[in-house]
């Protein structure tokens, strides 16, 4: 069994565009490296998480608050005179074409693999495989680093498929949806973007789910060498 | 020998999509602002396009309530008439210390009837409150009550004239800026020049700024001066987004 075509076309498209969409999403929050939930924060509201991953973390610099009203604990307004790092510019304009080439050929690959069979047949764990013993079994090998070598093609066990499933059918598609969801122009025409929560909570989850896909591909790497990379590579991009 | 069929499932999936997208595309395309040859600005005209061929024209930006109002940085310029280094912010700090009785934006262009407008007299066209959410660039957010005159209220006094396509900005401290039409004529695209039920302070754009709420906060001008009304794009030079390195449609 070997990768179809199409399978490894799409796979070339999805990890060049990933990888570009993680530097370049990185190189955004580094303008504003700090977390929020619901719809609105800034360096004058609290945060929920600080990343000291900018100059930008905790940089002060604001003077001059004023009090919008009379009232105490009113919103103030201070004006900040740090000057901060923002390579925004040129990073979400990439950010973005990466993401339409993630979406346009992620969608054709969504209808091609659900009405060609490559899920049903290939991705799509089979309710046998979902058995508590077979699923702890795997999930023991896999502990053990008990690692089959490389067929070179589609076969998965039943926790390559979960995992794969997951990444497929909720992380990326999520990942898609919650940066819609930060979008003003999308959530002005489409009022169920707003179920995230606000901009900031779409912000948050946003950064949570990349988390999880980064560890996903550290994990998918370490597997794909471990499992004889050259046959792996191979099957990949060439496939066979 | 292995015979293939031409016309598989996957190719046709792939090329009725292909077709569907470029048909959608193109509708406007002589519309799109120029790309300059350079990629990055390609990928944002085609978020552009996708978003007038696709989305609803006057959907309207969640409104709140004045619970929802939170604390404002002010970034950028802050105070334009401090150490004013050009002619125009040193005209800026003048009005200022006049507290903008002489200030005017001026209305130019493609209009019937080119003028100038006080702050009293953007005051006496109708009047329009609203809480909205402040989306800067940056990733931080702000909820803000602006009332203003809608734009539309001024473009039809001076008499807008139908070859217009363009909605071109100039502020105080020296930035340029448009806006094709669909966003200058939407019903939250205003001239604001109260915030939070007090006049529009120094360092949020006062005495009058622009909000255009449906692209991120650099779309909304602080210090505005003059509108100059074109038919054919423009990017502002040196003093705009584009040659500054920023996407100028920045719905996303």
């Amino acid at each position: 069994m070997r990768h179809a075509r199409w399978v490894r076309i799409a796979h070339g498209i999805v990890t060049a565009s990933f990888l570009t969409l993680a530097v370049t999403g990185v190189v955004i929050l580094m303008a504003h490296p700090r977390l929020y939930w619901g719809e609105a924060g800034n360096d004058l509201t609290p945060a929920i998480l600080e990343l000291p991953i900018s100059r930008n973390y905790r940089h002060g610099g604001y003077e001059g608050a004023t009090s919008f009203a009379q009232a105490t604990g009113s919103p103030i307004s201070a004006n900040r005179t740090y000057s901060i790092f923002n390579q925004n510019g040129w990073g979400r304009s990439l950010h973005f074409i990466a993401a339409w080439l993630l979406v346009v050929p992620g969608v054709v690959y969504l209808l091609a693999g659900v009405f060609g069979g490559h899920f049903r047949s290939h991705i799509w764990p089979g309710s046998m495989e979902l058995a508590p013993r077979h699923l702890w079994r795997d999930i023991a090998n896999h502990l053990r680093l008990r690692i089959p070598p490389a067929t070179g093609g589609p076969r998965y066990s039943v926790l390559q498929k979960c995992v794969y499933s997951f990444v497929v059918f909720a992380a990326l598609p999520l990942m898609g949806l919650s940066g819609l969801a930060m979008s003003p122009a999308l959530t002005a025409a489409f009022p169920p973007l707003r179920l995230f929560g606000g901009y900031q909570s779409a912000r948050t989850i946003h950064f949570f789910i990349f988390i999880a896909l980064l560890l996903f591909l550290m994990v998918h790497v370490v597997m794909v060498v471990k499992s004889g990379f050259r046959r792996q590579m191979r099957g990949m991009i060439v496939g066979d | 020998m292995k015979t293939t069929r031409l016309i598989t499932r996957r190719n046709a999936i792939v090329t009725g999509l292909a077709a569907a997208g470029g048909f959608a595309l193109t509708r406007n395309w002589h519309e799109l602002p120029p790309t300059y040859g350079n990629l990055l600005r390609m990928g944002d005209a085609v978020t552009y396009a996708a978003h007038r061929a696709v989305l609803p024209r006057q959907s309207l930006v969640r409104e709140y309530t004045r619970a929802d109002i939170t604390s404002f940085p002010a970034i950028g310029t802050t105070n334009p008439g401090k150490g004013a280094q050009t002619p125009l912010l040193e005209a800026y700090g003048r009005l200022q210390r006049g507290a903008f009785a002489d200030w005017r934006l001026s209305v130019e262009g493609l209009v019937a009837t080119p003028r100038t407008f006080s702050l009293a007299e953007l005051q006496q066209l109708p009047s329009r409150t609203q809480i909205t959410r402040h989306t800067c660039e940056e990733g931080w957010t702000a909820i803000a009550e602006w009332t203003g005159v809608a734009l539309s209220h001024v473009l039809d006094a001076a008499g807008m004239l139908p070859a217009a396509r363009f909605v071109v900005s100039h502020t105080y401290d020296g930035w340029i800026d448009s806006i094709d039409l669909l966003d200058a004529l939407h019903p939250q695209t205003i001239l604001a020049y109260g915030m939070n039920q007090r006049d529009l302070p120094i360092p949020h754009g006062g005495p009058v700024r622009l909000r255009v709420e449906r692209q991120l906060g650099y779309k909304s001008l602080k210090f505005l001066h003059r509108i100059v009304i074109v038919d054919k794009f423009d990017d502002g030079g040196k003093s705009g987004n584009i040659q500054n390195g920023w996407a100028w449609y920045t719905g996303i």
